[in-house]
């Protein structure tokens, strides 16, 4: 079997799963949410075969490109859902995020990517850590979102003292904000790592550890804007609402310097700069 | 064979009917010894609760089994059966199956979607056999009526949505804060509603009640009740940055909680979640106070409004639960058909039949081409063995028919020549090894 025909198999897995997710919420359909779940697994097991098969053909992970980084990002997201079922055991979830993941694939898979040349630079076990660190941070990032989103709909649902069949499918907001909390409490950590192991990456390759270039500030607000949610959080007690809507904030950062920055501003991190970059 | 249902329940007769004929005044004991000598009933059971008494029987003959069980409930009870045959509805066949399914799916209860009634017939059920006066068809059908009433709760939500004013508080706190285990409650007054409320509460996981009332007395009462704390109503503002949930329900005519009480509390709170249930009218907590980040707050006729809505969408599942009934009724009444003696031993035949023509088939066409006399020959052989063969069960069940515990042969028979098996796996023997 071709490797991108096993990518557009798991997209396909995806589309399904939100179709059944679709149904499971609609219809309060729970064995459909249940095939919806093993479908979107499955569908994770083939996208992660692809990235496996890519990554030794290259010697690095190939998320050089705008095409593979969004890929790369849907599979993320997938893999995080994967580990709050685990632990929440939560169907719903699924129903929130397939099209999100959908979404990040398809566009992954349509977005014309160049055709990647990794320079020996890139071929480092370094950049492999320092990417998968940050886009897993990014993942439970953008689970915090999910998780926000719906905590809102959750919360206005109750307050409007008129709640709606929504209110039935949700679950509470205690557990939502748990969720939330996990997420932050997680994705923090990670996103740290990426960003020293990056810097760290760039000394021994670059001879630089940090160069302000736009994708290094916006990371840096990113991380102070999670830090300080994750600070108040533990310290005051921002929990609830007003967690909800940081994390909605923190996500369209986030989201800004994962594409807007890589997009629209110069700098050696953005995508066109790291195909010339193949030697130092 | 014929499956009886004679009954009234709270749709049928008022109350005072109900009461006089509820047979949970006697013990199951006598009852069921009074019903075995009614010789017209072949099997029996009856449920007795507060909103039904109903017998379910299969009988040979359906006039006097009425009969018989109208006369027993007139003679148990000491009363005219004018005085209750109104009342009386009398179902057979196809509508005995569905009915008894949908009492058991709660579909014909007094809130639809209760489940307490699932419970009862399930005792009832232990005490008809415990007293052995059920049989192979009743047996089933109840069986078969629990499972009905268990894909209904699970594939529908007929019973998801909370129709009281406590359950619905219960419900609303639970989409709150999850699981109840831990949470406090503040009970402010008192009342029936309240009181309700808060036990509901406590049987979800609530940790510990607090009772504040204007008369110490009063409170000390209900905190003993529950193995509480009593207060005055002047340590509520301190109390409002402990509890999780606060019931109010006083008399009083002006607020008890005032939104500055609370938003004073919420940073000693660190911001957790406040849920004030408003049962007082005049109201007694702040309308405000809804408007805070993390407190919620519900009043009598909010929570009215949440069981109407509840009542609808409950309604509309029943409409899903009863196609489901339909579909159970319609497979449960095919099972019912097979027990008939002559579609057996048809089936039988033609189960034997098909074996006898396939292994004659495969022995002639290994055998080469033979003298047609001779292929007549095994045909007649085969034939008399067979014949001979299903002789002595044919004649069995045959026998069987007149016999008391007729279904329980048949449906034995059945499944020792598996006969109700999917048709592919019918024809071929599991045994063709053994041919060589």
């Amino acid at each position: 079997m071709s490797e991108p025909l096993v990518r557009w198999l798991a997209l396909g897995l995806y589309g399904l799963s939100l179709a059944g997710f679709l149904v499971f919420l609609v219809r309060r359909n729970q064995k459909a949410g249940l095939t919806a779940h093993r479908l979107i697994g499955l569908g994770f097991l083939f996208q992660s075969l692809s990235w496996l098969i890519r990554t030794i053909g290259l010697g690095q992970l190939p998320v050089l490109n705008l095409g593979e980084a969004l890929g790369f990002f849907g599979w993320c997201l997938v893999g995080v859902y994967l580990i709050l079922y685990r632990r929440f055991r939560l169907l719903v979830l699924g129903a929130f995020l397939s099209p999100l993941a959908v979404a990040a694939v398809l566009a992954g898979l349509i977005f014309p990517g160049k055709p990647l040349i990794v320079g020996p630079v890139y071929r480092s076990l370094w950049l492999t850590f320092h990417l998968g660190a940050v886009f897993a941070g990014y993942g439970f990032f953008a689970l915090a979102f999910v998780i926000g989103v719906m905590y809102l709909i959750q919360e206005r649902q109750i307050k409007s003292r008129r709640p709606g069949p929504v209110y039935h499918r949700l679950p509470s907001l205690n557990v939502l904000d748990q969720i939330n909390y996990y997420c932050l409490a997680v994705g923090f950590p990670l996103m740290t790592l990426g960003i020293v192991s990056g810097a760290l990456y760039a000394q021994a390759a670059l001879g630089r550890y940090w160069r302000w270039d736009p994708k290094e500030v916006w990371s840096l607000i990113l991380w102070l804007v999670y830090a300080a949610l994750l600070h108040q959080r533990l310290t005051v007690g921002w929990r609830g609402r007003r967690a909800a809507v940081m994390s909605i904030i923190g996500f369209s950062i986030l989201c800004f310097t994962f594409l807007g920055v890589s997009l629209l501003l110069p700098g050696y991190h953005s995508f066109e700069s790291l195909q010339r970059l193949q030697t130092p | 064979m014929n499956i009886i249902l004679i009954g009234l329940n709270h749709n049928t007769a008022p109350v005072e009917i109900r009461e006089k004929l509820a047979l949970n005044g006697c013990g199951p004991a006598e009852a069921y010894h009074e019903i075995k000598t009614l010789s017209s009933l072949r099997e029996c059971i009856y449920f007795s609760t507060c909103n039904r008494v109903e017998f379910l029987a299969t009988t040979e003959a359906v006039d006097r089994a009425v009969k018989d069980i109208k006369a027993f409930l007139a003679a148990q009870r000491g009363l005219p059966p004018a005085l209750f045959e109104r009342c009386l509805y009398i179902h057979q066949a196809e509508k005995t199956v569905r009915h008894l399914f949908r009492v058991a799916s709660s579909l014909d209860s007094m809130v639809v979607g209760e489940p307490q009634i699932l419970g009862q017939l399930k005792e009832a059920f232990r005490a008809a056999v415990d007293h052995r006066a059920t049989g192979a068809i009743l047996n089933k059908l109840m069986h078969k009526s629990f499972s009905v009433a268990k894909r209904v709760r699970s594939e529908t939500g007929i019973a998801s949505h909370a129709v009281s004013v406590g359950y619905a508080a219960v419900e609303l706190a639970r989409k709150i804060f999850g699981e109840l285990e831990g949470r406090e409650v503040l009970l402010i007054g008192a009342g029936e509603m309240a009181e309700l409320a808060a036990e509901h509460l406590l049987n979800h996981g609530v940790s510990r009640i607090t009772a504040a009332n204007r008369t110490l007395d009063r409170a000390l009462a209900l905190a003993r009740r529950w193995g509480g704390r009593a207060a005055a109503l002047e340590e509520i503002p301190a109390l409002l940055a402990e509890v999780d949930i606060v019931i109010s329900s006083t008399g009083a005519p002006e607020l008890v909680v005032t939104a500055a009480a609370v938003r004073s509390v919420l940073r000693a709170r660190k911001h957790r979640p406040l849920f004030f249930v408003d049962i007082a009218v005049p109201r007694d907590v702040d309308p405000d106070v809804n408007r805070l980040d993390n407190v919620y707050l519900y009043d009598i006729d909010d929570l009215r409004g949440v069981i109407e809505e509840n009542r609808a969408a409950r309604a509309e599942e029943a409409l899903r639960a009863e196609r489901i009934v339909e579909e159970e009724t319609i497979k449960f009444l095919g099972w019912l058909h097979t027990l008939e003696v002559v579609p057996t031993i048809v089936a039988m035949k033609e189960k034997v039949e098909r074996i006898r023509r396939a292994e004659l088939d495969k022995t002639l066409a290994r055998m080469g081409p033979l003298p047609p006399d001779q292929v007549q020959a095994l045909e007649v052989m085969t034939e008399a063995l067979t014949r001979k063969i299903l002789h002595d069960p044919i004649s069995f069940i045959k026998r069987a028919g007149r016999r008391e515990k007729k279904d329980f042969y048949l449906d034995l028979t059945r499944r020792v020549f598996n006969l109700d098996a999917e048709p592919s796996a019918s024809g071929e023997p599991n045994g063709q090894e053994n041919d060589e």
